[in-house]
């Protein structure tokens, strides 16, 4: 008895987290998945019946802004934080004496949380008193900048704050990777006097292709959870127009009472979201394995 | 007396890759037992197989006469030295030591004499305070060994604890490691891929590959007698030459023919009968073939040979040639005369040599 | 050999282009350090400004006059709908929920690593996988069953259902930390102290434990940065007492009621953001070293 839990005590142990995360996490995406093909409106219903869900999200136009804004804000949000992060990551990377005090200003915005953020942006953006007051009572009196109630332009500004959040982030994982390219490549290529951006182009941005590819991850996996950036900003107005699938999500789980549609879009935020990810942890852990 | 270890009909495999293949070993009290053989041979999962560490698939292990099969390791009575040292990094050294007691419920007082008397022995007292992070190489060692001897076990477990060393270094531990077995008696099973620390030390060998015991025996057997063509070419630096030849009997004794480069023939004649196959491999240790002035015995047989290549290092020259296609190596004299591209005349004793069958690899007499 | 020392004039040139480039570098550098640094001063000064000066004046100018009685307000008399008591009693409701989350799940996370990294057994790397999944899932797709449980276990709306939430979705990431630190200890070092004798938990409280420190502080950082910075789980299982102070942020800053005073706001803002600021100004190193070991995976 006592060597058998001798033997099995690791087991044991590790044995209610992975229940726990069979439970919570499996079991409750199963769940969920089961619940987005019945009728269930305010309380779930179990009978299995087909696509419906899936059909009513397609027709709502108020879901369909919600995707295309997942798009285009995803878009945005991605190439500009990697290009201003890549960006910030190569000044920093030319000895500047005062690194440390300036990673620290870059990259404050990753401890706030994105209420803090959208609430401090969504003041300095208000049409009313923030930036464009200011910069009318310096004498531009036609100077407008109303993106946050204007719906055409306000997705625009959910992006402008999740880059202001995340880029020095970024920046701090380009940073750590230009600083493991192998120092003697770099002085092997000075040696043959190649220009000091011919260094950068040609041997240690190529060699950071995994970097880049973490940067991307992650990104995207910030872009297709953020809700809690455009509760704070812009509570997804006007109107619906900045919604995206996860405050979709939420509103017809909590104040719609509509679960059939908040499990479908859940269940198509998961297959985006694995879509993304699955073959890039399935191809890290392969290669850990070997 | 019974054996203080005996391993028999031992398999071990992982999923369906079987990593070590019927293996029977048995020591004696006070046997120092090496296990040898490259890297991925299965001798660090034959130790740990011994330590409990591993458990077997197959066939059973006894420990000073009990059956250890599925004992876990701390009941087996055994201590283990490991490669890495394995000391614990947040300890000092003498809580290092200790630990084991402690674990064990020794009282202080105990675990305080028993810990300055391995640390006189090993003369690491001065250390004692310190975390193993401070420590050098070799002072680390000590510490291990101090965690080892504290036990005082039946049976020491090694693995390659020298090979973290420097060369200087490995060869002083080497041989406090042999005093120290010398002067305890105690039992010890010693993993290395280094062969000369294998002949140095044991009282019994094992050489392994791929899994399987290759030969066991004596430093002497081994190195005189190797099973096969495996042991012969691992045991023994430089290597036992392994020269491709053809045999001729007749009454008084085997003729043996060895290619020249131009063709021409060495004949060597060994003058006990054998019943050999016509095309075999002979392997002579360098030492064998010497400088005519120094063999030692009168057993030599003189021939003519082109030096390719003369490697003067220190106390020998070795010479190398081309024999049956193959590079020899002569072992001469630190003040030989041959010079590359030379002939030398060279003395053949064949008093030890073995004959191996080139298709099995084993050995023929 | 040719003579490869520049002549004066070239290295007079090529000195004065190289303090230029140098000169527009840190210029460069500053101009994205005021980007980063704006909306914090903006927050800062309008907290301290009256609602009269904020109308009147400059977004970024400094308070003519500083007051604070905005942050008085936010603290303790600000509205989150029709409740009036300010962040106050939710900053102790994050407190109450991040402290018990955190240390259950970095321990429980610990014991993981620990089992993973050097009790390897068949299937457990199987598990891990699991595991690290789960940490990406977009939390939507479990909130609606996990209503239903919260509910069913009767301790839906509580503090103790927040705990429990942010506990069994914050293992994954525990585990990881954990799992790729002791992965990195040499399998000899268990090996030794088995043979010394010491069982599972003896190893791991007398010889991983001690070498945890560095991990301890990287995992309790990042959960508390998450748990303190949540929203959504926050949002979703709360009622109207047991609110964590995101929320209430979120709702002062909503609530339509009376008129809109932007420098409580900016104050309540700042109270919601000043724990995790602390973190980062204080372990900054431990709390980036999180952030890139929480995206660099495996």
């Amino acid at each position: 008895m006592t060597k058998w839990l001798e033997e099995h005590t690791p087991k044991l142990v590790l044995a209610p987290s992975f229940v726990a995360i069979m439970i919570f996490v499996y079991g409750f995406i199963a769940w969920t998945a089961w619940v987005s093909f019945t009728r269930s409106r305010l309380l779930p219903k179990y009978e299995i019946e087909g696509l419906i869900q899936y059909e009513r999200l397609m027709a709502s136009p108020r879901w369909e802004t919600a995707l295309n804004n997942l798009f285009v804000f995803g878009a945005l949000f991605i190439i500009i934080a990697m290009v201003l992060g890549l960006l910030l990551a190569i000044l920093l990377d030319q000895n500047i004496r005062t690194e440390g005090a300036i990673r620290t200003i870059y990259l404050y915005p990753m401890a706030l949380s994105m209420i803090v953020t959208g609430t401090a942006w969504k003041w300095i953006l208000n049409p009313g008193l923030g930036l464009e007051a200011m910069i009318r009572g310096w004498g531009f009196e036609s100077f407008t900048f109303d993106w946050l109630v204007n719906p055409d332009m306000a997705i625009y500004t959910v992006v402008i704050a999740a880059i202001w959040q995340s880029s020095g982030f970024v920046m701090a994982l380009f940073l750590a990777g230009l600083r493991s390219v192998d120092q003697e490549i770099i002085r092997a290529a000075q040696v043959d006097g190649i220009p000091t951006w011919r260094v950068y182009t040609a041997i240690i941005i190529p060699s950071m292709a995994p970097i880049f590819l973490s940067a991307f991850i992650v990104l995207s996996h910030l872009a297709i959870k953020s809700f809690d950036l455009v509760i704070a900003l812009t509570g997804g107005g006007p109107g619906y127009a900045t919604d995206l699938p996860a405050t979709y999500m939420y509103a017809m789980a909590f104040s719609r009472g509509d679960i059939g549609q908040a499990a479908s879009s859940a269940m198509i935020m998961m297959m985006v979201v694995f879509a993304i990810v699955v073959p890039y942890l399935y191809s890290e852990l392969r290669s850990k394995d070997d | 007396m019974s054996p203080i270890l005996e391993i028999s009909n031992l398999y071990k495999n992982y999923g369906s890759t079987e990593i070590l293949k019927d293996i029977n070993v048995s020591i004696n009290a006070g046997d120092f037992l090496v296990l040898v053989g490259p890297s991925g041979c299965g001798k660090s999962t034959l130790l740990n197989c011994i330590a409990g560490l591993e458990p077997i698939t197959s066939g059973t292990l006894n420990i000073g006469g009990q059956d250890m099969t599925n004992v876990s390791p701390k009941d087996r009575d055994i201590a283990m030295v490991f490669q890495s040292y394995a000391l614990y990094p947040t300890m000092s050294v003498a809580k290092n030591i200790t630990f084991g007691m402690k674990v064990r419920g020794v009282d202080p007082a105990t675990q305080e004499r028993k810990l300055q008397q391995v640390a006189q022995q090993l003369q690491i007292e001065p250390l004692l305070k310190r975390r193993p992070g401070q420590l050098s190489g070799g002072q680390r060692q000590r510490v291990a060994m101090g965690r080892a001897l504290v036990r005082d076990p039946k049976l020491f477990l090694f693995d390659e604890p020298l090979s973290n060393l420097d060369a200087k270094l490995r060869v002083e531990m080497r041989t406090e490691i042999k005093s120290l077995h010398q002067n305890l008696g105690a039992s010890m099973v010693y993993v290395t891929h280094d062969q000369i620390e294998a002949m140095t030390l044991a009282t019994k060998i094992v050489v392994m590959k791929g899994g399987v015991i290759q030969q066991v025996g004596s430093p002497a057997e081994i190195y005189n007698r190797p099973a096969n063509l495996f042991v012969a070419d691992f045991m023994g630096s430089p290597a036992m030459n392994l020269i491709p030849a053809k045999t001729r009997s007749n009454g008084d004794g085997t003729h043996i023919e060895i290619a020249r480069r131009d063709g021409s023939q060495i004949v060597l004649k060994d003058r006990r009968n054998r019943d050999l196959p016509e095309d075999v491999i002979i392997g002579v240790r360098p030492e064998d073939i010497a400088d005519p002035a120094r063999a030692s015995s009168s057993a030599g047989q003189e021939a003519d040979c082109l030096i390719d290549v003369i490697e003067p290092a220190g106390a020998d020259t070795y010479a190398v040639m081309q024999l049956g296609g193959k590079h020899v190596t002569a072992r001469l004299h630190a003040e030989t005369t041959a010079t590359p591209g030379a002939t030398q005349r060279l003395s053949f004793d064949l008093g030890k040599v073995s004959y191996f069958a080139p298709d099995t690899g084993l050995r023929l007499n | 050999m040719t003579d490869l020392t520049l002549t004066p004039v070239q290295t007079r040139q090529s000195h004065i282009g190289k303090a230029v480039l140098r000169w527009s570098l840190y210029i460069l550098l500053g101009v994205f350090a005021l980007f980063y640094l704006m909306p914090l001063f903006v927050m800062v000064t309008t907290s301290l400004k009256s609602l009269e000066e904020i109308r009147t004046g400059d977004l970024v100018a400094l308070p003519r006059e500083v007051t604070f009685e905005a942050w008085r307000t936010a603290w303790s008399s600000a509205c989150t709908g029709i409740q009036c008591e300010g962040v106050r009693p939710f900053f102790w409701n994050s407190v109450l929920i991040a402290i018990p989350a955190v240390t259950l799940s970095t321990l429980l996370g610990a014991m993981n690593g620990y089992v993973i990294a050097q009790w390897r057994f068949r299937g457990a790397n199987l598990i891990f996988s699991l595991m690290l999944f789960g940490c990406f899932i977009p939390f939507q797709v479990v909130l609606l069953p996990m209503a239903r449980l919260l509910g069913m276990m009767g301790i839906a709306g509580t503090i103790p259902g927040l705990i429990f939430v942010h506990v069994i979705y914050g293992l994954g990431f525990t585990t990881l930390f954990f799992r790729n630190y002791y992965v990195s200890i040499p399998a000899e070092l268990t090996k030794a102290a088995k043979v010394d004798g010491a069982g599972f938990f003896r190893i791991f409280w007398s010889i991983f434990l001690p070498l945890s420190l560095p991990i301890i502080v990287v995992t309790v950082i990042w959960q508390f940065t998450q748990i303190w910075n949540d929203f959504l789980f926050g949002v979703s299982f709360s009622q109207a007492g047991t609110q964590p102070v995101t929320v209430a942020l979120n709702n002062i800053v909503n609530s339509t009621t009376g008129v809109k005073e932007y420098n409580v706001d900016m104050a309540a803002a700042i109270i919601a953001a000043l724990p995790t600021l602390l973190v980062y100004v204080v372990a900054g190193k431990y709390f980036i070293r999180g952030l890139t070991a929480g995206s660099v995976k495996g």
